[in-house]
């Protein structure tokens, strides 16, 4: 049995029974609902910044993009402006496409030995796609939970109810985010399981963040669709915290603290682990920075002077053959 | 190739499937074959590299410096204060496994800790160890919470362990590509050589070059009267094929531009034959139009091995472009065929050793065209100057004399993805001969394979790792050699030349490799010159022997 995986369901099911049953416990609720969901945000601000920081607190530098196509030298070649930028503006819709759109995702092929001695290098886009799926229906999912914030809901998240709930089944109306959620994130799990390679490169810190994720969205579906919570008091209770006068509303059931536990889990583990690769894509000099690096001098700020064997001291060590080219040796020949 | 299995073998002998047990409970094993001899002390006390010392890869005890871990610890520190793609690349890779099946030799060896992801692992789980606040506190709770969380503390096992596999990439980038976060395991392959220096462990393929750079200007070794005489024998090569007789010049003060390429080309074939290129491209453009360039024996290397030693090292090889160039009073430069070096020209020179405001923005003589791309660097990649050349017919060609070769173009990994130099050179070939042929889309361009050699393992005991690592290579060479009859590969890049030469060999040995200005010095028409009979390989061109054989 392979521990990573183990050791992170367990942990996920302790997480889900910790709250479940401590929630019943005097002083649960409050803990539960305000203490934990305080400190997690202030773990998860406080987390991101400092990383972020620590990261911009190194240098680059070298000008150093992964250029992916050709680059701007003659009038009439035609540059790859967006995979091989030249100006800031190419870099930003680089950067936009890869963040919003996974273009390097996008790229990935499968590569399988043949019969004979053939290889063979084909598209492989299932990863993309459900890569896509996960990360859009994720941020689909968190706007919609605005609406336990605001107070009257804008139009723009009531409109995007309404096209995340097109398909009008069931009521109340299923919306398609929190399926999709769902399914991008078993996905991602069952590849870790299935592909030998990824579930030999898996760790524990791969599974514990897709367990947790799938637990928010299992309880948040369960409480829309089948238990049926009591949807106006946690929207009261939402609101107070939103506020900073957080007050306990009396009845909410037990599995909606379990869900808030898991989105507190969630965020406080978040600055401390790969999922700061939400940060950390914006500050990657392979992708940000554009491809000038012969146009304009890139300046690295801890240069420091090395020592070189100078043309004068080259001369002293080689002047008698210098002077005399025409008596041949055999240079020692590294081959 | 005595040792290495036979193609058919080998090919068959790779197995994707990972072992069992997980990766951080399979001890090292350096095999024969694979790990690259030592570095002679003598070349690391010439660069005053700490260390130095006889050691054995294969030997338990590695002689070790006693504080050797305090050593990497805090060269590890430094390094993530220095350079933040470091930082930011050990923290955010989530284990996505895209780059898994990307690099050449993970295809070629099946060996898991070859895939990028894994080579990664091995430096960060020891960064999750010893600088992270979640490695520190969950890491105390046992050994089990360590492996989970994929922390290891540095030991004798992990070090060689760095060692081998660090030694088993060639910094070709082309994991970057997919990864979608731009994760470069050049970068860390990189550190981790540097953290290796820092203690005496490098191989001698790449220190010896380094050390033989340093002194001599270049990484053969060659003194300046050998340089030279290489040079007159291959103009007197060139005046038996064309009846031309080809004179460049060293060392020289007031001429106009500097030219700089690997020693490779002086020195090894078939790059030889494309420095012959060179020369008789210099000669026709000096005759027609005064064309003014000097080489030099002092920067008489455009590669760099420091490259793959420090970035220090990189530095220190590569300022003597700029100093002779100063000494010279040259205008501008232009730098042969080389993958690696234009890696360091492009992406680090004019950081590390610039500003060049001794020199101007380099402008063509004869076409008048800006090269306002290299504006700042000062330095202009030959095939960009030849293809304005080219395009402004300037070069009278005539390339049915290349008749005889189908050609395909391998981009060289640095000059794809470190650069972007694509469509200069197939503008050059498509030119110079009739017969061109792509590969695969997935395995040209900013896809291209490694040769399998690059970053410094090109040495022999290796031949194994090599032929692995070409496999994907040769593979799709062979398929268009299957498909169209492609018999030449071409490429711009020394080590491609030294590196395929040996992988065609052994994967497709119908399939030679030439350099783009090889093809160029049999199209081009010399003024004054006789009649052609043989390439410049002195090879019988079909058609145009001596008309006293018909």
């Amino acid at each position: 049995m392979n521990i990573s995986y183990m050791y992170s369901l367990i942990a996920v099911v302790v997480l889900f029974l910790l709250a479940y049953v401590g929630v019943k416990l005097p002083g649960g609720e409050v803990f539960f609902g305000v203490i934990i969901p305080y400190l997690a945000i202030i773990i998860f601000v406080l987390g991101f910044v400092n990383r972020v920081v620590d990261w911009a607190r190194s240098p680059v530098p070298f000008r150093i993009p992964t250029t992916c196509g050709q680059q701007k030298t003659l009038p009439w070649i035609k540059p790859a402006s967006i995979d091989n930028p030249s100006t800031t503006g190419g870099v930003i819709v680089r950067m936009i496409l890869e963040v919003v759109f996974l273009r390097s995702l996008f790229r990935n092929t499968k590569c399988e030995l043949k019969e004979g001695t053939k290889i063979s290098y084909e598209w492989e886009k299932w990863l993309w796609l459900f890569s896509l799926i996960f990360h859009w229906s994720f941020f689909t999912v968190v706007f919609r939970h605005l609406r336990f914030f605001t107070e009257p809901v804008p139009a723009c998240l009531q409109l995007l109810e309404k096209l995340d709930g097109f398909l009008q089944i069931g009521l109340p109306g299923l919306m398609l985010s929190g399926v999709a959620l769902l399914a991008g994130v078993t996905f991602l799990f069952l590849r870790r399981i299935w592909i030998p390679q990824v579930k030999y490169i898996s760790l524990g810190s791969d599974f514990f963040p897709l367990f947790l994720i799938f637990g928010i969205a299992f309880t948040g579906i369960l409480m829309r669709y089948f238990t049926k919570v009591d949807i106006v008091g946690i929207k009261a209770f939402t609101m107070g915290l939103i506020t900073f006068k957080p007050h306990i509303t009396e009845g909410v059931a037990s599995i909606f603290y379990v869900h808030l536990f898991f989105v507190s889990v969630l965020l406080a583990y978040f600055p401390f682990s790969k999922l700061m690769h939400l940060g950390g894509i914006f500050m990657s000099p392979t992708r940000n920075l554009a491809n000038t690096s012969r146009v304009k001098r890139h300046v690295n700020p801890w240069n420091y002077p090395v020592k070189i064997h100078t043309y004068d001291a080259y001369e002293d060590d080689f002047r008698e053959k210098m002077m005399a080219p025409e008596t041949p040796e055999e240079p020692e020949e590294k081959e | 190739m005595s040792d290495v299995p036979k193609p058919d073998e080998l090919f068959s002998s790779i197995k994707y499937g990972p072992p069992r047990t997980g990766w951080m409970d399979n001890p090292v094993d350096i095999k024969k074959g694979i790990y690259s001899y030592a570095g002679n002390p003598k070349s690391l006390e010439y660069v005053g590299l700490p260390f130095a010392r006889q050691w054995n890869p294969i030997d338990e005890d590695w002689n070790l410096p006693e504080n050797w871990k305090e050593i990497i610890s805090k060269g590890f520190r430094e390094r993530l204060d220095r350079f933040r793609s470091i930082k930011v690349f050990m923290d955010i890779c989530v284990r996505c496994g895209a780059c898994a099946d990307k690099c050449h030799f993970f295809i070629g060896s099946g060996d898991p800790k070859n895939m990028p992801v894994l080579r990664a692992e091995l430096l960060r789980s020891v960064y999750r160890n010893d600088f992270t606040t979640a490695g520190k506190i969950l890491g105390s709770l046992g050994k089990n919470f360590k492996k989970i969380i994929g922390a290891r503390e540095l030991d004798l096992q992990v070090l060689k362990e760095w060692w081998y596999y660090l030694f088993q990439c060639s910094e070709c980038r082309r994991c970057s590509v997919f990864c979608p976060y731009g994760i470069d395991t050049a970068e860390i392959t990189i550190m981790g050589r540097e953290l290796l220096n820092l203690i005496g462990l490098n191989i001698d393929w790449i220190i010896t070059p380094v050390a033989n750079c340093y002194r001599t200007g270049n990484h053969l070794g060659i003194q300046p009267h050998a340089y030279k005489d290489m040079m007159d024998f291959f103009a007197d090569d060139i005046e038996e094929i064309t009846g031309v007789k080809v004179e460049p010049s060293f060392n020289r003060k007031g001429a106009e531009i500097l030219f700089v390429t690997p020693s490779g080309d002086v020195f090894a074939d078939p790059g030889t034959y494309t420095c012959v290129g060179y020369m008789m491209l210099f000669h026709y453009l000096q005759e027609k139009y005064g064309f003014d360039i000097t080489w030099s024996t002092y920067a008489s290397e455009g590669g760099n091995f420091g490259f793959f030693t420090s970035h220090e090292m990189m530095k220190r090889l590569n300022a003597k472009m700029y100093a002779e160039a100063k000494r010279l009073g040259v205008k501008w430069i232009i730098g042969g065929e080389c993958g690696h070096m234009w890696r360091v020209i492009h992406q680090y020179m004019d950081t590390m050793n610039g500003p060049a405001d001794f020199l101007e923005e380099p402008v063509s003589p004869i076409t008048g065209t800006k090269f306002e791309n290299a504006k700042s660097t000062k330095m202009v990649h030959i095939t960009e100057f030849t293809a304005d050349l080219i395009k402004h017919n300037k070069l009278e060609l005539d390339p049915s004399r290349n008749d005889h070769l189908k050609v395909t173009y391998h981009d060289s990994c640095n000059t794809s993805r470190g650069m972007g130099l694509l469509e200069e050179p197939r503008y050059v070939i498509k030119n110079v001969c009739n017969n061109f042929y792509e590969m695969p889309v997935n395995t040209i361009r900013e896809q291209t394979f490694c040769c399998g050699s690059g970053s410094g393992l090109n040495a022999g005991e290796n031949m194994e790792l090599r032929m692995q690592g070409g496999l994907p290579r040769a593979n799709a060479v062979k398929y268009v050699h299957e498909k169209h009859g492609v018999n030449m590969l071409s490429c711009v890049c020394a080590i491609d030349r030294a590196a395929l030469s040996a992988s065609m060999e052994y994967w497709v040995p119908e399939v030679e490799v030439t350099g783009v200005h090889e093809m160029v010095g049999n199209a081009l028409i010399l003024p004054g010159e006789h009649k052609r009979t043989t390439d410049l390989r002195s090879e019988p061109l079909p058609g145009m022997e001596d008309d006293d054989a018909e």
